[in-house]
This record gives C-alpha cells, structure tokens and sequence, in this order.
C-alpha cells in the first residue's frame, strides 16, 4: 500500500481542477480548493451553484468527470471500495436535514457508525451514544425516542451528535442552520464550533447563512459559476475588494453574480 | 413525432433499465454475501414479508381454493368428471396458484413498502449518511430484503397451498356434496413431489423479484415525494411483470422436459 505520510504543513483536503457536469449542466468547471489542517473552511455560494456537489465529490458519494481529490495526501477519485472506506472512517458529516435513520431510535442514530466500524458492543455503544448527547445538550431522555418524535433544532443536534461520536479527523456540515430560527441557529454555531474546537477536527462547511459563516469560518471561499472566486481569512470578508464576495455578504440583487446563470449552475 | 424514434427510444429505455437492474442485482449479491451481515436487519424483513403478509396471502388462497372448485365442478360435472376436483385444485394451487398469486400480492404489499421506504430514504439523503457511516447501503438495505424475500415467499407459499386446498374441500364437502375423507384421499392421489417442488422454486424466484425491484426502484429514485411515489408505482408493476414472465420460464424448465 503506497501512502505518503502526510508533513503537518500539506493541506487536509487537497482539490485540483475538479470538474463534475450533469447532462448539459456543467456544475463544477476545474475548481480548486484546499482545506487546512485543524482550521474550519466555510465554503459560500447561492443556491445551486454546486456546494453540495462538492462536498459529495470528496466524501466519494458522487464520482466527478475529471480532477483529483486528496484527503491526507491520498487520492479519493477513483480510489477502491476498500480504500473509501477506510478513508470514510476519517469522515463525520451533519446533513442539510439532519438525514436521521427514522426506523431506528435517537441513540442508535448517534451510536451507528460505532456499531458499524468498530463493532462496540450495544450496551457500551449505548453509554458512549448518551454521553455524546449530552456533549451537543440533550438529556439521556430523548435516547430512545424516535427521531420523528423530535423538533427540528433537536433533530440537528442529533445529527451533530451523530456525525462527531466517532470522533472523526473531518467534518462536513452542509447548511447546518438552514430552516432554523435564528436563536436555535446560533446554538448550533455555537455546538458546531465548540466540537470541532475539542475534537480538533478539520471542518468543511457551505452555507449561505453570513451569520452562521461569521461564528464558525477560520476561512472563507466563495463559489461562483463552478469555481472558487475568493478565499481568505473570515476577518477580511468584509474588505475583500472582490465583487462577487460584496455582492454575496450584502445581498444586494445588483452585481457581477446574475441570478439567472447562478440558478443554472 | 418521428415514430422510428419513439420506437428507438422505448426500445433504448427498456434495455438500459434491463441492464440497470441486472447491474443492481450483481452488486446486491456480491458485496452481500462477502458480508458483513446485518442479522438483525434480516430478521426484521423477514418478519415483515413472512408473518405479516399471511393474513393477506392467506386470503386470497382460501378465495381462490373454493372458486377453483365451483368453477371446476360447473364445468366437469358437464361430462360426469366431478371426482377430478380435488386433483384440479391441488395441481393448480401448487403449481401455479399458489405461487403467482401469493408473488403478486406480495408484491403489492411489500414490493411498494420497499420502495417507498428506501425512495424516502434516497431523497432525505439518509443512503448517503449510511455510506458516510461505513455502512454500505447494499449490505445493509438491499441484500437482507433480497434473502428475506427468497427465504420467505417459498413458506407462504406453502401455507396458501394448503389453505387453498382447504378452501376446495369445504366448498366440494359442505356445498357440492363430497366426502370429507373421500376428497383429501383423492387430494394427495395424483400428488407428486415435482409439483410442490416447482411451486417453491418459483415462489423463491418471485419473492427475490419482488424485493430486488422494490430495493432497485426506491433506490434510483429522483426528486422528492414525486419520485418515491412513481417509485412505488414502477416497483409494483415491473415486479408483477416480471413474475408473471418468470413464471413462464420456470414451468418451462420444469414440465417441458
């Protein structure tokens, strides 16, 4: 097995050229992107300008027509069932609607990767589950009840709770505050921002949400028209001298980003 | 509308998703039976296609138990063959009954909960959250409800024939004026092995049918509530059709020889 030990300098998630069309649509157009060790990227963009392609790109859940992906200096395009899978297990996502299994109850939700991949036992798979609940502020009650018997913010929770149990090296959070009041999404931030902080975990995140964008970015990148436009430090985001970027945080409707094209892509 | 091309054009369809669906089933059995297993997923379906679909199955093979021998009768007793009865009912439900019926309305049943269940699952992005957790959605979804479906369909089956039968011998006992012991004698008089035999070997094949085009339907669905709904619709029909072609190729290689 050749794997290049990874120098503590290289990125944590490495995208090259990477081009991914549906049909006509041509979603990514040789866009590159890197993800530093230990620091939380917020990628935005409007909707439908192919974040969430992205994101499935590296996480191997959709294969893109040309580019290479390297998480840890290893190659995800094109790379082995085997391999994914041991790359998968570096992986935590929190999906846009929480994506709980709804057969199963909210601590096998939480537990499922550690019953998966490391084959604990169900009763310490179980204790681990709660204690993780209560790391993103549910009380052991809420363990076995099903996710459809929970509100919206709850569900997120676990679903944060989910995606950090196995407390991966990256986490993807794709609109983690999307559909949330606006109290509910700061503590979502806030929980966000405080996981990957104690697990010191890698963090890739898109959103639309400046708020969410202000609270939990170390870095930001915008995505225009299949590629990233601008990326730099979140403390210069509103000095950024780029249009696209002004145009974005302001929401005006006037500027270099036409809706319509922005809803093509 | 150049006609050519809507004939080239179903004729495309029809060969991709043929392929699509072989593909599918490839995968299922490969990566499925190299494991790991899901015991207990497999257990849940098999409770779920088994036990809950006998009251239905079970329905339906009583009904058609006493039609067969009312219809039967009407008909015989014409040319004074009315002892033939219970051979005609136990032939046709094991044979081909049986298995069709209880495969069609299995089909209803569980080939649609499949579907809508795994579409669902699609569109929420619940499959791909499974992928993120090291669980492969084949191993986990779809081959439990494949072996369930193989495992499960042959022992229903085998219930509907017998309370198929019964339903002939209550309609020839207490309204065509047969004796009770008389009819269950000449029931398993003309009765061999080959015929159960091929009646659950075909239930086996059509309930892998069933559950292989729910799992295959619900999972290349596409576009919300919409797509899980014609899903479900795809999965029922082409899991009936399906059944009914196999059916044809079973008895062939059964009773042609």
């Amino acid at each position: 097995m050749k794997r290049s030990l990874p120098d503590m300098q290289s990125p944590k998630i490495e995208v090259r050229g990477l081009v991914k069309s549906f049909g006509p649509k041509k979603v990514l157009q040789e866009l590159d992107l890197d993800v530093p060790r230990g620091q939380s990227l917020v990628v935005i963009g409007g909707s439908g300008t192919g974040k969430s392609v992205l994101i499935k790109c590296i996480l191997g859940l959709v294969r893109p027509d040309a580019g290479s992906i390297k998480v840890d200096g290893e190659e995800v395009v094109g790379a082995s069932r085997s391999t994914m899978e041991r790359l998968r297990a570096k992986f935590g996502m929190l999906f846009q609607g929480a994506a709980l299994f709804d057969s199963l109850p909210v601590w096998e939700n939480v537990a499922f990767g550690l019953l998966a991949a490391r084959k604990l036992p169900r009763g310490e798979a179980r204790a681990r589950a709660i204690d993780v609940l209560g790391r993103v502020g549910l009380p052991a009650e809420v363990a076995d009840l099903f996710p459809a018997e929970l509100s919206g913010g709850m569900q997120k929770r676990v679903g944060l709770a989910r995606a950090i149990a196995t407390e991966p090296e990256i986490i993807f959070f794709d609109e983690p505050t999307t559909g949330l009041d606006p109290i509910m999404a700061d503590v979502i931030n806030e929980l966000i921002r405080r996981c990957v902080r104690d697990l010191g975990a890698t963090a890739l995140s898109i959103t639309h949400d400046m708020a969410s964008v202000r609270k939990i970015a170390d870095r930001v990148a915008m995505l225009y028209a299949g590629k990233i436009v601008w990326e730099g430090p979140v403390a210069e985001i509103d000095h950024s001298g780029n249009a696209f970027v002004e145009q974005f945080i302001n929401g005006r409707a006037e500027g270099p980003i036409r809706v319509a094209q922005a809803a093509n892509g | 509308m150049n006609p050519l091309a809507t004939v080239g054009r179903a004729t495309l369809t029809v060969c991709d998703s043929a392929g699509g669906i072989f593909l599918f089933a490839l995968q299922a059995l490969g990566r499925g039976l190299r494991g790991p297993f899901y015991p207990r997923q497999i257990l849940r379906q098999m409770i779920d296609i088994g036990y809950y679909s006998l009251p239905v199955v079970g329905l339906t093979a009583i009904f058609t138990g006493m039609v067969l021998a009312l219809q039967s009768y009407t008909g015989f007793s014409r040319f004074e063959a009315q002892s033939a009865i219970p051979t005609i009912v136990v032939l046709s439900m094991t044979r081909e009954l049986g298995p069709v019926l209880a495969g069609l309305m299995v089909a209803g049943r569980v080939g649609a909960s499949m579907a809508a269940e795994i579409g669902t699952m699609r569109v929420t992005e619940q499959i791909d959250a499974l992928s993120t957790l090291s669980t492969d959605p084949f191993r986990y979804l779809v081959f439990p409800r494949v072996v369930a479906g193989l495992l499960m369909l042959p022992l229903l089956v085998l219930v509907a024939d017998v309370i198929g039968v019964m339903g002939g011998w209550l309609m020839s006992v207490f309204k065509l004026g047969f004796g009770p012991i008389e009819y269950v004698n000449r029931t398993f008089e003309f009765l061999e092995t080959q015929d159960v035999l091929s009646g659950l070997v075909k239930a086996g094949v059509f309930g892998f049918i069933v559950a292989l085009m729910g799992c295959f339907q619900g999972y290349v669905s596409r576009g919300g509530a919409q797509g899980v709904g014609a899903a479900t619709t795809k999965a029922v029909v082409s899991a009936s059709i399906l059944i009914l072609t196999a059916n044809y190729m079973v008895t062939e290689l059964f009773f042609s020889r």
